[in-house]
C-alpha cells in the first residue's frame, strides 16, 4: 500500500499505519474463514466420518483410495466428539453423507432423525440375519453392517498350555507368585453382560412372551436370579484374587503383556495395544461356566455399520459407495490391514479347530487365526440392543456391580437400587401444559419493563445521567454486541429448554414440570442419595474446600515468588505454572492411576512410609468411601487450580506501588503489618474477582469429578453440573432436565454473589454507623 | 551479624516451602513423562516416576509426520497457536475499552452490566452448547477458524474484563488528568498513558484468554470440519478410542502441547518481573 502512494503515506503517517494495522487484522481475519468457503468445482464429494485410529485409520484410507466413483472427504474424529458432532452438523446439513459407528446408537440416531434407511446400499444375502437384525429398526435397515467386535479370550501361551474348559478351571490354575488367572475389567457393565447372558440374564428385560420373536424391551432386566448369580459368581473371583480388583482396560492391557495375566477378556483391540515384547498368546472363544450349568460366557456383539445422514441416503454414488466399502473386496482390505472381523457372512479363509490353533504359532497366518478366532466369538455373542433405554442401563448397572464387587452390598440389594434408579430416571410421559400462563407472565412482565422505561425516559435527571454515559457507550458497545449474541442468546435459549422434555427436535412445553421434579426429588425422600439436597451440599463442601486451598496455596506462592532477594525466581514460577498448562484430561487421569488401590504411588508411598518408619498404614480403596474419593478430587483440583490463583497474585503484587510499602517500613511497621494492613488489602481488588470467578468455576467444574472418581462411590461425590450431564448424555438425552439443573445452579450461583452485597446494605440501612468504610 | 543469619534461614525457608510445591506440582507431570518414555511398562507401584526401559517411539508416533506424508502435526500446531493468538488479541482487545470504562466512568447500566457479565460465568455449557451451534451455523460460523475464536474470545472476556478493571482502577487518575491537561483527548490519554502502565496486566489477561482456548476440544472439535482445521487437542484426543486408548501417545502428545505455553509464561513473567521491581506505576 504505500510502496503504491508513497507521498500520501508520508504526509499522513498515523492514519496510513492506522489502515495498515487494520488492513493485517482483516487479511488475518479472512486467512482465518478462508479454508471454511473455498470454492468446490466437479463431482460433489462424499464425506465419510469416522472414529478410527491407528491400523483401522488406514486401513480405511487404503480402501477408500481404491473407490473408483466421486471424490471422497474422509475426517477422523475424536471417539470422545464423535456422537455430539453428529447430532450437531447432521441437522443442520453440515454433517458427513455417511458415517461409522456402532449399531447400538441407531435407535438413538433415529429418534434424532440423523440416520436414514440404507436402501440398495445393502447388498441382499450378504448378511446373516443376526447381524442384520442389528442394524434394523422395526424391519428397514439403518445400516450396512461392515466388521464385528466382541470380547474374547486371550490366552498366554506359556502359562496355559491347554485350552481351559471352564472359567472354574481357569481360578484352579496354578500359577507363578503374582500372576492373576484371569484379567478382566470385572467392574465395567459391558463386560459383565458375558456373565450375566451367561447365567441367561440381559441388562433390558426380554420383550413378549417368552419364544416370541427375539428383542429386548425397554424395562430394567438386571434383576433377579441370574442377575444375583452371576454377581456372586464374580464377585467370588475378585475376592479369591482371580480377578483384579478395579481394573481398567489400561491395567488389563499392561498386566496381560507383562505375563502377569494368565489370561485376559477383552476385545481385538487389545492386539492392537500389546507391545511386541508381550509373551506368545492365543486367542479362544470365552469358557463354560460351571456354576452356570456349563453354558458358556457371551459377550456383547458390536456390529459396527455405515450409516447415512438423510442427505447421503437420497444420493445413489453415496449409497454405492456404502455398498462398496461393505463389499467381499472392501471388508477383506479391513481384515488385511487392520484384522477387523468382516460382517459379511462370505468372509473366506476363516480358519477353525486344530487350524486355527496352529496357525497362532504361524507368524504369516498370525492376523487370520486373530479374525478366525473372533469372528468364532461373534457367532455366539448377543447383539447389543439398539433402543435408547440400553444407554440408559449402564450407569445404574455399573454402580451397582462396583458395590458388590467391594462387599458393600448384597446383590439383591443393590440390583433393587439399581432397578429403582433405572425406572426413576426413565423419561416419564408428561401431559403438555397450556402455554397461555407463560405467554400471560412474559406479557405481564414486557409492559411492565415498558412502563418502568417510560417512566424513567420522562425523568428529566435520567435522561441527562444516559447523555452523560454516552461517552462510557462508545468504550462498552462492541463487547455488548458480541457477549449478546455469542453469550447471551444461546444462554437464554438454554435456559428455555428449561421447560420442555422430550429429545431436541420434539420438544414439549411442560411448565414447571422439570424443577418441580428436581425439588421433590422426583417423589422420594429429599435427601436421599443422588437427589438435588444432598448434591448440593457436597458442591459446596467441593467449592469450599477447592477455593480455600486455591487461595491458600496461590497467595503464598505468589508472596514467597515476589521477594526480590529470591533467586531461581524465574525457573520456579515456570515449573509451578506446569500443572494449568498440562492439559488437564492427561494430568487427572494420571491421579486417577495415582490413587490405584494396587498400583497406584500413594500407595508405593504408604509402603515406603512404613518401610521408613515402621508404621502399619495400610493403602485403600480411596474411590469406596465418600470421604477419600472426595479428597482425591479435592487434591487433583486443588492441583490443577492454584497455578492460576499464583498467577493473579503475582499479577496483582505489579499494581502495587513501591513506596507505599516502604513508607509503611518507615513508620516502623513489622513484616506481617505490612502484609495485613498494606499487601492484602491492596491485593484485594485483582484477587476478588478471581477468587469470586474461581468459586464460580470450580461449582461448574465438572471434569475433575468425572475424570478421578466419576462420581464414585454410588454417585456421592457427584456435583450439581455432573448430574446435569448425567441427564443430557446418560440418561436418554433428557435435556430438559439438564436445562433445569443449569437454571438451578445458575440461580444459586447469582443469589450466593448477590447475597453478600444485599446483606451489607440491609445492615448499613439497620445500624447507620458514623465510621466510614477505611478500606474501601 | 544475627540479622544476616535471619535472612540466610529466612532464604532457606522460603526456597524450602516453594520446592515443597514444586514437588507438588511436578509429580503427576512426571508420571506422565514415564507413561510417554516407556517402552513396556509393569504393572507395579512405583514410588519414583522413571521410564522404563526409555524410548521415544511414542514421541515420535504423536510428532512424525503422519501417513500420507504431510506434516499434519506441524500444520495442527500453527492451527492451535493461530487460534489461540488470536483469542487472546480478540478477547483482550474486547474487554480492554470496555474494562476502561467499568474503571473509570459512571454510566446507566453499570452495575447491571458487571452482574449480566459474572452471571454469564455461572450458566453451565450443557444447556447452550446446542443453541450456540445453531447460532454458529445462522451466522455462517460453522467450518470456520474465525467462528471458534469468536467462541473462545466471548467465553474470555467477561474475566479478562474483571481483571483489566482492577488493573485500570489500580492506575492513578492523575496519570490521565496530566496527559489531558497536555492536550490529549481522553481516548489518546487512554491510549498512551494508561494502556502502557497496564501492560503487566494486559500480559498476563491474555495469556489466561491464550490458555483458556488452547487446550480446548470439544467445541473444536464440533465447530471445526476437516483435519487440516483441527487443534492440536483434538488431533490428541483422538489417541483415545471408544473400548482402548494409546496412552503413551497420548502422554507424549499432551507433553508436546503444553511447551508453547510454557514457553510462553517465561516470556509474559518478565513483565510481571518489570512490575514488582520498577515499580511501573508511582502512586
Amino acid at each position: 500500500m504505500s510502496s503504491l502512494s508513497p507521498r500520501r503515506g508520508r504526509a499522513r503517517v498515523a492514519p496510513a499505519h492506522l489502515v495498515r494495522v487494520a488492513l493485517a487484522a482483516l487479511v488475518t481475519l479472512f486467512a482465518l474463514g478462508l479454508p471454511g468457503c473455498a470454492a468446490e468445482r466437479g463431482p460433489a464429494p462424499i464425506r465419510l466420518w469416522h472414529a478410527y485410529r491407528g491400523d483401522e485409520e488406514r486401513a480405511l484410507a487404503a480402501l477408500v483410495a481404491t473407490w473408483p466413483g466421486p471424490p471422497v472427504e474422509l475426517l477422523a474424529l475424536p471417539a470422545d466428539a464423535f456422537a455430539a458432532k453428529l447430532q450437531a452438523a447432521i441437522p443442520l446439513g453440515a454433517g458427513p453423507d455417511v458415517y461409522i459407528d456402532a449399531h447400538e446408537r441407531l435407535g438413538d440416531f433415529r429418534a434424532r432423525g440423523i440416520v436414514a434407511p440404507v436402501g440398495d446400499a445393502l447388498e441382499e444375502g450378504a448378511f446373516a440375519p443376526e447381524v442384520l437384525a442389528a442394524v434394523e429398526q422395526q424391519g428397514v435397515a439403518y445400516g450396512v453392517p461392515l466388521t464385528l467386535k466382541s470380547a474374547a479370550l486371550y490366552v498366554n501361551d506359556a502359562l496355559v498350555p491347554t485350552d481351559p474348559p471352564d472359567l472354574e478351571s481357569i481360578a484352579e490354575l496354578r500359577l507363578p507368585e503374582g500372576v492373576y488367572p484371569l484379567a478382566y475389567e470385572a467392574e465395567n457393565a459391558y463386560f459383565h453382560a458375558a456373565v450375566l447372558h451367561a447365567f441367561g440374564g440381559s441388562f433390558l428385560a426380554p420383550a413378549g412372551e417368552p419364544g416370541a420373536t427375539p428383542g429386548a424391551s425397554d424395562a430394567f432386566g438386571f434383576v433377579g436370579e441370574p442377575a444375583e448369580r452371576s454377581l456372586e459368581l464374580v464377585r467370588s473371583l475378585v475376592d479369591r484374587g482371580v480377578v483384579p480388583a478395579d481394573a481398567d482396560g489400561a491395567l488389563v492391557t499392561r498386566l496381560f503383556a507383562a505375563g502377569k495375566a494368565a489370561t485376559a477378556i477383552s476385545g481385538p483391540w487389545l492386539a492392537n495395544d500389546l507391545p511386541p515384547e508381550t509373551p506368545h498368546f492365543r486367542v479362544i472363544p470365552l469358557p463354560k461356566v460351571r456354576a452356570a450349568g456349563g453354558t458358556p460366557l457371551r459377550p456383547m456383539l458390536t456390529v459396527e455399520a455405515l450409516m447415512l445422514s438423510p442427505a447421503g441416503a437420497a444420493r445413489p454414488e453415496v449409497r454405492a459407495f456404502a455398498r462398496f466399502v461393505a463389499s467381499t473386496e472392501g471388508t477383506a482390505v479391513l481384515r488385511r490391514e487392520a484384522r477387523a472381523v468382516p460382517a459379511r457372512r462370505d468372509a473366506e479363509g476363516l480358519l477353525e479347530g486344530e487350524a486355527l490353533r496352529r496357525a497362532f504359532d504361524d507368524p504369516a497366518l498370525a492376523a487370520d487365526a486373530l479374525v478366525s478366532a473372533f469372528a468364532a466369538q461373534a457367532r455366539v455373542a448377543i447383539p447389543m440392543p439398539t433402543s435408547v433405554a440400553m444407554r440408559a442401563t449402564w450407569e445404574p448397572a455399573a454402580r451397582a456391580i462396583k458395590k458388590v464387587l467391594r462387599g458393600d452390598t448384597a446383590p439383591a440389594e443393590a440390583l433393587a437400587e439399581a432397578k429403582q434408579r433405572f425406572d426413576d430416571a426413565r423419561p416419564k410421559a408428561v401431559p403438555a401444559a397450556r402455554p397461555e400462563p407463560l405467554v400471560a407472565i412474559l406479557g405481564v412482565l414486557c409492559l411492565a419493563a415498558a412502563f418502568w422505561l417510560v417512566r424513567r425516559a420522562r425523568q428529566r435527571e435520567f435522561r441527562a445521567s444516559v447523555r452523560r454515559s454516552l461517552p462510557a457507550y462508545a468504550y462498552v458497545l462492541h463487547s455488548v454486541v458480541v457477549l449478546g449474541v455469542l453469550v447471551f442468546v444461546p444462554l437464554f435459549a438454554g435456559a428455555a429448554i428449561s421447560l420442555a422434555v422430550g429429545r431436541p427436535g420434539e420438544l414439549t412445553y411442560v411448565g414447571g414440570y422439570n424443577f418441580v421434579e428436581i425439588l421433590t426429588a422426583r417423589g422420594g425422600p429429599l435427601f436421599a442419595s443422588g437427589s438435588f439436597y444432598l448434591v448440593l451440599l457436597v458442591t459446596l463442601a467441593w467449592t469450599a474446600v477447592n477455593l480455600f486451598f486455591h487461595l491458600g496455596i496461590g497467595l503464598v506462592l505468589g508472596l514467597l515468588l515476589s521477594r526480590p532477594t529470591l533467586r531461581l525466581k524465574a525457573l520456579y514460577r515456570v515449573l509451578l505454572i506446569i500443572p494449568w498448562a498440562v492439559p488437564s484430561y492427561v494430568t487427572a487421569l494420571a491421579w486417577k492411576g495415582m490413587f490405584h488401590r494396587q498400583f497406584g504411588a500413594v500407595s508405593a508411598l504408604l509402603s515406603a512410609v512404613n518401610d521408613v518408619f515402621g508404621t502399619d498404614l495400610e493403602s485403600i480403596a480411596w474411590f469406596s468411601r465418600f470421604s477419600t474419593a472426595f479428597a482425591a478430587n479435592c487434591t487433583t483440583n486443588i492441583w490443577l487450580g492454584f497455578p492460576f490463583m499464583m498467577v493473579v497474585t503475582l499479577a496483582g503484587l505489579t499494581a502495587i506501588p513501591k513506596d507505599v510499602l516502604e513508607a509503611a517500613e518507615v513508620d516502623g511497621a513489622t513484616r506481617w503489618q505490612r502484609l495485613w494492613h498494606v499487601t492484602l488489602p491492596l491485593l484485594r481488588p485483582t484477587v476478588m474477582p478471581a477468587a469470586v470467578l474461581g468459586a464460580v468455576w470450580t461449582f461448574n467444574m465438572f471434569n475433575v469429578v468425572f475424570l478421578v472418581s466419576g462420581g464414585e462411590p454410588d454417585g456421592q461425590t457427584d456435583i450439581l453440573v455432573s448430574e446435569a450431564y448425567r441427564w443430557a448424555f446418560t440418561r436418554e438425552a433428557q435435556y430438559g432436565f439438564a436445562a433445569a439443573y443449569s437454571v438451578l445452579i445458575f440461580l444459586l450461583l447469582f443469589a450466593g454473589t448477590e447475597l453478600p452485597g444485599l446483606v451489607r446494605r440491609w445492615r448499613a440501612r439497620r445500624r447507620p454507623t458514623p465510621r466510614a468504610e477505611v478500606a474501601s | 551479624m544475627k540479622r544476616r543469619g535471619r535472612a540466610v534461614l529466612e532464604s532457606v525457608g522460603a526456597h524450602a516451602l516453594i520446592l515443597v510445591f514444586v514437588g507438588f506440582a511436578l509429580y503427576p507431570v512426571l508420571w506422565v513423562v514415564a507413561l510417554a518414555f516407556s517402552g513396556n511398562d509393569t504393572p507395579e507401584a512405583r514410588l519414583l516416576p522413571v521410564p522404563v526401559q526409555p524410548t521415544l517411539k511414542h514421541l515420535v508416533e504423536v510428532v512424525g509426520p503422519s501417513p500420507s506424508g504431510s506434516w499434519l502435526f506441524g500444520r495442527q500446531l500453527l492451527n492451535s497457536l493461530v487460534v489461540s493468538g488470536a483469542t487472546a488479541v480478540v478477547g483482550i482487545g474486547i474487554a480492554i475499552p470496555t474494562a476502561y470504562a467499568l474503571a473509570r466512568f459512571e454510566f446507566v447500566g453499570k452495575k447491571t452490566g458487571v452482574r449480566a457479565l459474572l452471571a454469564t460465568q455461572m450458566f453451565p455449557a450443557v444447556a447452550s452448547a446446542v443453541p450456540l451451534y445453531m447460532l454458529l451455523s445462522a451466522l455462517g460460523l460453522l467450518n470456520s477458524r474465525t467462528g471458534l475464536v469468536l467462541c473462545y474470545a466471548s467465553t474470555a472476556v467477561p474475566f479478562a474484563i474483571f481483571q483489566l478493571r482492577a488493573a485500570f482502577e489500580s492506575i492513578p487518575v492523575e496519570l490521565e488528568e496530566a496527559a489531558m491537561v497536555d492536550g490529549a483527548t481522553r481516548f489518546g490519554a487512554f491510549l498512551r498513558v494508561v494502556l502502557p502502565a497496564a501492560r503487566p496486566a494486559i500480559a498476563v489477561t491474555g495469556l489466561f484468554a491464550f490458555m483458556s482456548a488452547y487446550n480446548e476440544f470439544i467445541l473444536a472439535a464440533t465447530l471445526l470440519g476437516s483435519e487440516d482445521m483441527f487443534t492440536l487437542p483434538v488431533v490428541l484426543q483422538r489417541y483415545v478410542g471408544e473400548h482402548s486408548a494409546n496412552w503413551p501417545a497420548f502422554a507424549a502428545g499432551a507433553l508436546v502441547v503444553s511447551l508453547p505455553v510454557m514457553a510462553l509464561f517465561y516470556v509474559v513473567q518478565r513483565h510481571l518481573v518489570a512490575g514488582l521491581t520498577a515499580g511501573a506505576v508511582k502512586g
